[in-house]
């Protein structure tokens, strides 16, 4: 049968991989787009390095199917190593080398793509060009990473928690990074469990946990698919509010409790709102914190799992 | 040229060197201290001169006779003084029926041999005729001191340590710190990678040889009988046989307490048993054929047998072999086994 014209960057087909006895991968189906930035988003252990590791072409699946930019690693893997941009997780570079020797290096690995100097500039590292890798902070480390992958100039470029133990600051430079590459029309595959930096940076968004994708689409699709557009979180102090009443008003959806605090997922929070206010008062209990924000990806991996990204 | 991988790898271990000092130190600078210290300390002594004290100028004079003789004139007293504290061997006193008096304790070898010194001078000097003449013919000769059986030694250690502690070390410091998978997932061929750290210590390698070789011959006046061409030549098959034994010891390894351990169960005895300080031949012919078998041994005693008795390429031959055998048995094994992350 002939192939739909898609221009798939990236096809994963019922990807498995077990580690002695734990499955890392159970069963993934991915279509990446070119030109797009697509998300892997799950807790840590949920398989997220385990897959791009797969499709690096670093770690060998136990079954499955891949094929990257077309091509598959057992018949093509030196040419889709030429084509391909790679940020480990936790990589240390040398450190006894400098910024420009380092980017020197890696791009001598490479037939083709923008020299050391251009690399720095696009990861805006022209001022340390000349300092050690050891002495350069967390942010400026992921920086240099980044343009290790770009030396290539990659079709495609795999990101594994590219921001992970940065500081707000770095982090949202890296973001900008990113955005600016997707705004260059570069496809990218990227792993965080950060709700945010999924929402931010991508297109589409894989939602896993335990090895399996349990949600695909736009972060707003997803956040649609719960059917919940706002969460009202409160908080009466010692008293004990009575939450089958609460649970019982107009657009409330779910009503749980977490750590001391009431959250109520609600469709329209105009009329949730006044509604929980007057039901509150109804029942005497007093109000000491009341919070109200947008349905986030997070909530949606709650929804679906019970359980919040960043548990430990 | 420069933009091909192996010239900037080789860049990187050129680098990561020389930015090191602790690394500069240890490779460098402690063999010729080393060398230096033991060459010092077995260093071949002048002749011995011994002190001995006259209390008659004319006996005096009569001693001095003697170059092996440091003579003093003391008064009695103070001469027998001097004689039981030690610091004169032997006093010559006149006595009255016109012979001599030697005071020395003869249980001590100096006592003994100042007295046959003394006698001998006092008995020229009074005329004796010696019936015989006797001529000597004095042999110090380069090759048959410590010093000399040392240096050869102490390059062959250098070689090894180097060899295997280099790549060894920066392997599993990459594989660590997963430098080594980053590396793995550009399209650089991966043989590049282990042959970098190979064409690195052959660049290393006439300052690994040539420090400690320059020191014993300009310092110590160490011979260099044998052809150059087949020291280095013996030298480069030594590196090569080495790393890939560090190559090896660093296939799989993940950490540096485990990497140290395996490189200093291989090294240590090596050290004790291929003759880096004393000869091999000590321990029982029992154990000769493993002794002779170890790489150490065999750099060790091609280099001696090149050094001081001029062997060439084909006297070499066994040792180069059993080299020869070790670096494709360790390289074949390494490339076997060896884990990319």
């Amino acid at each position: 049968m002939p192939q739909p014209e898609t221009k798939a960057a990236l096809r994963v087909r019922n990807l498995r991989k077990t580690y002695k006895d734990v499955v890392a991968v159970d069963g993934i189906d991915l279509d990446i787009l070119a030109g797009e930035c697509f998300g892997l988003l799950g807790p840590n252990g949920a398989g997220k390095t385990t897959t791009i590791e797969i499709c690096e072409g670093l770690t060998e699946a136990d079954s499955g199917e891949v094929e990257v930019l077309g091509l598959h690693w057992k018949s093509d893997a030196s040419a889709l190593r030429q084509k391909l941009g790679i940020q480990l997780q936790e990589t240390q570079l040398a450190e006894k080398l400098t910024v420009f020797e380092t980017l020197r290096l890696f791009r001598s690995f490479f037939r083709q793509g923008p020299g050391a100097e251009d690399a720095i500039r696009i990861v805006q590292l022209e001022e340390k060009r000349d300092a050690r890798v050891g002495g350069l902070s967390g942010g400026q480390k992921q920086r240099l990473a980044l343009a290790c992958a770009l030396v290539g100039d990659p079709d495609l470029l795999f990101l594994d928690e590219p921001t992970t133990g940065l500081d707000p600051q770095a982090r949202r430079q890296l973001w900008d990074l990113i955005e600016e590459f997707k705004a260059a029309g570069r496809t990218i595959l990227l792993t965080t469990h950060y709700m945010e930096e999924a929402e931010r940076l991508c297109g589409r968004v894989a939602i896993m946990d335990h090895g399996k994708v349990i949600a695909q689409g736009t972060p707003r699709e997803l956040i649609a698919s719960i059917g919940v557009e706002h969460v009202v979180e409160f908080s009466a102090g010692d008293a004990v509010p009575d939450l089958a009443g609460i649970g019982a008003m107009a657009g409330v959806r779910d009503v749980r409790t977490e750590n001391g605090s009431v959250l109520l997922q609600v469709t329209e929070l105009h009329k949730a709102v006044p509604g929980l206010l007057d039901e509150l008062g109804r029942q005497g209990i007093p109000l000491t914190e009341l919070r109200t924000h947008s349905a986030t990806l997070e909530d949606v991996f709650v929804h679906l799992t019970g359980r919040h990204l960043r548990d430990e | 040229m420069s933009n091909h991988p192996l010239f900037q790898l080789t860049l990187m271990r050129m680098r990561e060197f020389i930015r090191e000092p602790e690394a500069l130190f240890w490779s460098m600078i402690f063999p010729i201290a080393l060398a230096a210290g033991l060459g010092i300390a077995f260093r071949n002594r002048p002749p011995e001169v011994l002190k001995v004290a006259a209390v008659t100028p004319r006996l005096a004079e009569a001693l001095r006779q003697e170059k092996l003789l440091d003579v003093t004139q003391l008064p009695p007293q103070l001469a027998e003084q001097f004689v039981r504290t030690g610091k004169v061997a032997l006093v010559a006193e006149p006595a009255a029926d016109g012979s001599v008096v030697y005071r020395y304790d003869d249980t001590n070898p100096e006592g003994r041999q100042a007295r046959m010194l003394a006698d001998q001078a006092i008995q020229r000097a009074s005329g004796r005729q010696d019936p015989i003449a006797g001529n000597d013919q004095i042999m110090r000769e380069p090759g048959s001191r410590y010093i000399d059986f040392l240096i050869p030694g102490l390059i062959g250690m250098g070689i090894m340590g180097n060899s295997i502690w280099g790549p060894g070390f920066s392997i599993v410091d990459a594989r660590r710190k997963k430098l080594m998978k980053r590396i793995v997932a550009t399209p650089m061929p991966k043989h590049y990678y282990l042959l970098s750290f190979l064409l690195w210590r052959m660049i290393l390698l006439p300052v690994d040889v040539g420090v400690p070789l320059a020191f014993g011959v300009f310092v110590f006046g160490i011979p260099l009988r044998g052809s150059f061409g087949a020291l280095a030549a013996i030298c480069v098959l030594a590196t090569l046989a080495f790393s890939a034994g560090g190559l090896l010891i660093a296939s799989r390894v993940r950490t540096i307490e485990a990497a140290s351990g395996l490189m200093n169960l291989s090294m240590v005895p090596m050290w004790i048993l291929s003759g880096v300080f004393f000869s091999s031949q000590r321990f029982p012919d029992l154990v000769q054929p493993i002794i002779k078998a170890l790489p150490l041994t065999a750099v060790i005693d091609a280099l001696r047998g090149n050094m001081l008795q001029g062997a060439g390429f084909a006297q070499m031959a066994p040792q180069a072999a059993v080299l020869g055998v070790w670096l494709v048995v360790c390289f074949g094994l390494a490339l076997r086994l060896f884990r990319w992350r």
